[in-house]
This record gives structure tokens, C-alpha cells and sequence, in this order.
């Protein structure tokens, strides 16, 4: 179990700066989640960790130790690999067996080994396969397998439930946190599911362009976003984003003006005329009949469209030039085009400068 | 008429492979005919097809005018050829199926255009160069030539072989404790194998059939395309046969056996 350290680590494929100078630290233990959109560079930034890749810049630490260019075999480490790389000459017993006969462990430990990872993943009954006579999901499990059956010193996991069923996958979260959290291995899992990040992290670091844009637990990330990027790539649906400018302790969104709390007036009392982006999540706007809270200020609009997801319903009102999305719990039927009010709860306001940082 | 369009296709692509077939099979048919068929009726005119068929001229070919030498010659050198030829060329193909350098696609582009260098421009100065070295008349002498002839048809085959081997079976075998030559010899060449197989059959086949620099830079340890060419031209035509029968076993063995593998090697996905 060590802490791993991220120091400015680069690196670049041709004109593509897949990782760009980033700097993370990874606790001793901690299941931390690398979280970002398709070819953000997570895969990348795990092959540095395990020494596939070498970084044009920085370093990798495992506590005080430089393994920047340590071979991976001498890291003590395990990968479930984005493609799985599940050996198609081995049966899924050798496959799963592979890293336990690397340590030299005794067969009978190999064998209690082998067959309690694979009841585990519930491939117990494969194990006399070869990968080719497999599913894609349970070739996925066999990986899976294969990378816990060591207790390594960091486990890395690239996407490693991708490819199986809702229902599988639900349960292969529980599992694997469970397991994290009896062995205690620092953990780094790469997805871009957001609820997966959000149920299994203890940390959540968001990356984009090969850049880490905020890390920080699920809460954090998701209730303080720090920037732009976060705040619309969590939470679904999507934050809803508009331009305003401040003036006199209101935001003036030409459709309609917002009136700011006196904690959020002092904080932007600086930015007066200034333009901003104002962004506030479908489940801060609500319905009169389901409006809770205090600063709320209702606006006119009429309904565009409405999505019912069961036990929610997503409503796309239109005001003045404007959609804004509002999720409300329950059922809502009305007409398209009909009228409605909306409150928008003002505490619940987040509001980014020019530069997409958040200045609230 | 679309469905009488389509049989007429059908008919002429029936046809033509017919004739492919007939072009590629008719001499092959005649050899083993030839070959195994008695002289009396070999010889008859009356007889288009031989009804007897013998051993005999096989035999007298091997071992009265002594072909087994040449026949043990051939395939030593053409097991020479494959250890070098391989020796260096796995290297080659597998680094540049692994890596990337500045120059590589002009060293595949260089390796292909090996092949178009004239033989015969070649054959002069490598036996003056032979002489000099000691080389000239040996087993080795032949086997380091056809390997120099086979070598870039084995680094571009077996660079295609190690190509379609995803890299991570070697990258996921050295995160679990190999080093990068174990996960070479324990992941990679296992599964390139069916593949190496016939890459090794197909060199074997290119040196088995060479004859131009056999000829040359032999004298006594002929091979035996290069000691057909002399004397069992002036053999009765029954040898001839046994002698082409004896030379085109190899290639044909080569195709069954390899055809599978054909398929992928070339990158040609047939099916
Ligand atoms: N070997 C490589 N050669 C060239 N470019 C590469 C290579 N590997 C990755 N890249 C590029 O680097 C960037 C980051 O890739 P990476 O695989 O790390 O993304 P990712 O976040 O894992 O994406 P995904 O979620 O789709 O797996 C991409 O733009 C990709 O095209
Ligand atoms: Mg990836």
C-alpha cells in the first residue's frame, strides 16, 4: 500500500499532448476515480502509473520512491486493461492464475486463489475456457479477475465494468469497493460513467484534455464544481448555462433579471458590469407545487417538451430566448406550449467568470 | 433479366476459375503421372494414360544415379536458410511491428524494394567473393545466399504476423512479472507460431526451388534443382518426371498445410 504521486507528469504522441503536466496525489488506500470524456487521456495517465508509457516530463512516486522508469514488473502492481488483454492461449484458470504463479505462490494457494476471484465476478463455471468461447462481458470479468487476485501495492482498473449489463454492473461495483476496502490497496479506476465515479470514489478527479480540472469527493465535485468544464460534464441532465451581467446587485440575463442573495452580491461586488456565466442544475429550478426553499424567484415560460424517466420528469421550459431544463420528482403531464412558472432556487446559483473559473 | 444477368456472371466466373485451375493443375497432373507411370507405357503412343505405375524410376533416381545426395543437400540448406533467415529477420520484424523510429517506413519500404534487385547482376561477384572467403562449394556458402534472398519476404511476413498481435497481451504479461523477452517468448511466440510455421514452409520452399545461385556456387555439394539442371537433363524422360515430382513436393505440401495461415499472412482475409 503506498501514496502515488503525480509531479508534473507529460506526455505527448506526436501533436497530441495526451497528459499535460499533471499533478495528483493519490493517498495511501484511497479508491480514487479518473473521471473524464472519451480521449481526455486517462488510459495514458494509467500506463504512466504502470510504466507502459514514459513520460516526456515529470515523475511518478510511490511514496518517497522515483519508479518513472521503473520496468513495470518490478512496480508491484495490477491492471485490469481497458481492452482487457486476457491471454488467448490460456484458459480463463491460467489466465486468472498467471499473476499468482508470477509470485511463485503455492499451487494450493493459487487454486483457493483462482476460484474465489472467479466466483466473485460469477464466472466460477468458465473456468475451463479459452477466452475466444467467451462474451465480451465475461472476458471483461476474466480481466477483472486476473487483477485481484494479487494484493498488489496500487491497482489499476481502466474501465473495467464497461461492458456488462446494468444489473451485472451495479453488483460489480459493490463487490470491488468491498473488496478495495478489506485490502486496503490504493486503488486508481479510470471510467467516464459519472455514476459509477460518484458511487465507488472516495476522490473523483475530473480530467479534460489531458488536464485534471478539479479533484475532490463526490460532494465536492458535484455540489462546488471549480470551473465550467465540471459543472456541465456532472450531473445529468446537463447544469444549465446562460450569460448575465452583474449590475446593482442583480444578474441581468436580458430575459429576465435575477436577484442575488446579500452573500452573493458581496462575493461579486468586484465584477459590476461585468459579463458571467451563471449555471444552475435541472433539480434547483422547480415547479410552484414542488418549490421548496427560501430565495426563490419565479419566472414565466412555457413548456417545450417534457421527458418522463419514471420516478422523474425532466421539463424543457422556454423563457424569452431561453431553455432551461428543470427535473422534478414525480409526474407532471400538461400540455406542450402551454404555460408555466418556474422558481429557480438562488442559492443554488453557481457563477463563472469569462475564464470558466467559478467565482462562487 | 437482372436473374439471367446474374447466372451469366455466375457462368463466366466458373470458367475462368476452370481455366486457373486447369493452367495450374495440368503440368502438376502430368509430373505425378509421368513420374510413377513404367516406361514401356510411358513411352507407348497408343497409350495417353499409363494404366501401370511403378516406384522404379523414383528409385533409380534417388539411388543409382544418386539424387539422395543432392536431395539431403537441398534440404540442409534450406534448413540453414530458415535458422538464419529467421535468426535475423524476427528481430527486424518485431521491432518494427513494436516500435516506432524515424526511418521506419522507409526500411519496409527499402526491405521491399531488396526484391527488385536483378539476381543475376549479383551472382558474378558473390562467387568471386566466395572463393575468396573459403565459401564457395559449401552448404553454408548456399544457405547464407538464400537468405539473403529470402529475408525480406520473412520480415514482411512475419512482421504482418507480429502486427495483428495486439501489444497489450505483452504489455499485461510484463505488468504481471515478465520482462519484455519473457513476454516475447511466453505470450508472443506462442501465439505466432501457426504463423512462424509457415513462414519457416515458405522460405523453405523458396530455397528448395532456387537454382540460379545454386548452380553457381556449387560444384560438388550441388542441390537438387542446381544438379537437375546438369545432369538429369541428359536422363531418359521417366527421371526427368521423378526428378520434377521430387522438386514440386515440398510447395505442394506447403499449400495444404499452410493454407490456412496463407490467408492471414498475407493480410488477405479470405474465408
Ligand atoms: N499510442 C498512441 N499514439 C498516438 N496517440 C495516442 C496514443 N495513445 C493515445 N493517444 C491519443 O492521446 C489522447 C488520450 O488518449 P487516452 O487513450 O489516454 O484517452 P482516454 O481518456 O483513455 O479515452 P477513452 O475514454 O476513449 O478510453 C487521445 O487523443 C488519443 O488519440
Ligand atoms: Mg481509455
Amino acid at each position: 500500500m503506498v501514496e502515488v504521486k503525480l509531479e508534473n507528469l507529460t506526455k505527448v504522441f506526436g501533436k497530441v499532448v495526451a497528459v499535460d503536466h499533471i499533478n495528483l496525489t493519490v493517498r495511501d488506500g484511497e479508491f480514487l476515480v479518473l473521471l473524464g470524456p472519451s480521449g481526455c487521456g486517462k488510459t495514458t495517465t494509467l500506463r504512466c502509473i504502470a510504466g507502459l508509457e514514459a513520460p516526456d516530463e515529470g515523475r511518478v512516486y510511490f511514496d518517497e520512491e522515483d519508479v518513472t522508469y521503473l520496468p513495470p514488473r518490478d512496480r508491484d502492481i495490477s491492471m485490469v486493461f481497458q481492452s482487457y488483454a486476457i491471454w488467448p492461449h490460456m484458459s480463463v484458470y491460467e489466465n486468472i492464475a498467471f499473476p499468482l504463479k508470477m509470485r511463485k505462490a503455492p499451487a494450493s494457494e493459487i487454486d483457493e486463489k483462482v476460484k474465489w476471484a472467479a466466483e466473485l465476478l460469477r464466472i466460477g463455471e468458465l473456468l475451463d475456457r479459452y477466452p475466444h468461447q467467451l462474451s465480451g462481458g465475461q472476458r471483461q470479468r476474466v480481466a477483472v479477475a486476473r487483477a485481484i487476485v494479487v494484493e498488489p501495492k496500487v491497482l489499476l482498473m481502466d474501465e473495467p465494468l464497461s461492458n456488462l449489463d446494468a444489473l451485472l454492473r451495479v453488483l460489480m461495483r459493490s463487490e470491488l469497493k468491498k473488496l478495495q476496502r478489506r485490502i486496503k490497496v490504493t486503488t486508481i479506476y479510470v471510467t467516464h460513467d459519472q455514476v459509477e465515479a460518484m458511487t465507488m470514489a472516495d476522490r473523483i478527479a475530473v480530467m479534460n484534455e489531458g488536464r485534471i480540472m478539479q479533484v475532490g469527493s463526490s460532494t465536492e465535485v458535484y455540489d462546488r464544481p471549480e470551473n465550467l468544464f465540471v459543472a456541465g460534464f456532472i450531473g445529468s441532465p446537463r447544469m444549465n448555462f446562460f450569460d448575465a451581467t452583474v449590475r446593482d446587485g442583480e444578474l441581468d440575463a436580458e430575459d429576465f433579471k435575477l436577484k442575488l442573495t446579500p452573500e452573493q452580491a458581496r462575493a461579486l461586488s468586484g465584477m459590476e458590469g461585468k459579463t458571467v456565466t451563471v449555471g444552475i442544475r435541472p433539480e434547483h429550478i422547480y415547479t410552484p407545487d414542488s418549490a421548496k426553499g427560501e430565495s426563490l424567484q419565479e419566472l414565466d415560460g412555457t413548456l417545450d417538451f417534457f421527458e418522463q424517466l419514471g420516478s422523474d420528469t425532466v421539463l424543457h421550459v422556454r423563457v424569452g430566448g431561453k431553455l432551461l431544463l428543470a427535473k422534478i420528482s414525480g409526474r407532471y403531464t400538461a400540455d406542450l406550449g402551454s404555460r408555466i412558472k418556474v422558481l429557480l432556487d438562488l442559492s443554488k446559483l453557481h457563477i463563472f467568470d469569462k475564464a470558466g473559473r467559478s467565482v462562487l | 433479366m437482372y436473374r439471367w444477368q446474374q447466372a451469366l456472371t455466375r457462368i463466366a466466373l466458373y470458367a475462368a476459375a476452370v481455366m486457373v485451375s486447369a493452367w495450374v493443375l495440368t503440368p502438376i497432373a502430368l509430373i505425378f503421372i509421368s513420374a510413377f507411370a513404367v516406361p514401356e507405357d510411358y513411352y507407348d503412343v497408343g497409350k495417353v494414360i499409363p494404366t501401370e505405375f511403378t516406384l522404379e524410376n523414383i528409385r533409380v533416381l534417388l539411388f543409382e544415379l544418386r539424387e539422395w545426395r543432392t536431395t539431403l543437400n537441398s534440404i540442409a540448406v534450406a534448413l540453414l536458410t530458415i535458422a538464419v533467415s529467421f535468426t535475423l529477420g524476427l528481430p527486424a520484424s518485431y521491432s518494427l511491428a513494436r516500435y516506432v523510429f524515424p526511418g521506419r517506413d522507409g526500411f519496409k519500404l527499402l526491405i521491399l524494394s531488396l526484391r527488385m534487385f536483378p539476381l543475376m547482376v549479383l551472382g558474378v561477384p558473390l562467387a568471386e567473393l566466395y572463393i575468396r572467403l573459403g565459401l564457395s562449394d559449401t552448404i553454408l556458402g548456399v544457405a547464407l545466399a538464400h537468405a539473403s534472398l529470402a529475408l525480406p519476404f520473412v520480415v514482411l511476413i512475419t512482421y504482418s504476423i507480429f502486427v495483428s498481435i495486439p501489444v497489450e497481451y505483452e504489455e499485461a504479461a510484463m505488468v504481471f512479472g515478465l520482462t519484455r523477452a519473457e513476454a516475447f517468448f511466453k505470450i508472443t511466440l506462442p501465439m505466432a507460431l501457426p504463423g512462424l510455421a509457415a513462414a519457416a514452409m515458405f522460405t523453405f520452399v523458396i530455397s528448395w526451388n532456387e537454382v540460379f545461385v545454386a548452380s553457381i556456387l556449387t560444384l560438388m555439394r550441388r542441390t537438387l534443382p542446381a544438379d537437375i539442371l546438369v545432369t538429369v537433363l541428359t536422363a531418359p524422360d521417366p527421371y526427368k518426371f521423378a526428378a520434377a515430382f521430387i522438386m514440386v513436393m515440398p510447395a505442394i505440401t506447403f499449400v495444404f498445410i499452410a493454407r490456412r495461415y496463407l490467408v492471414t499472412m498475407w493480410g488477405i482475409s479470405l474465408r
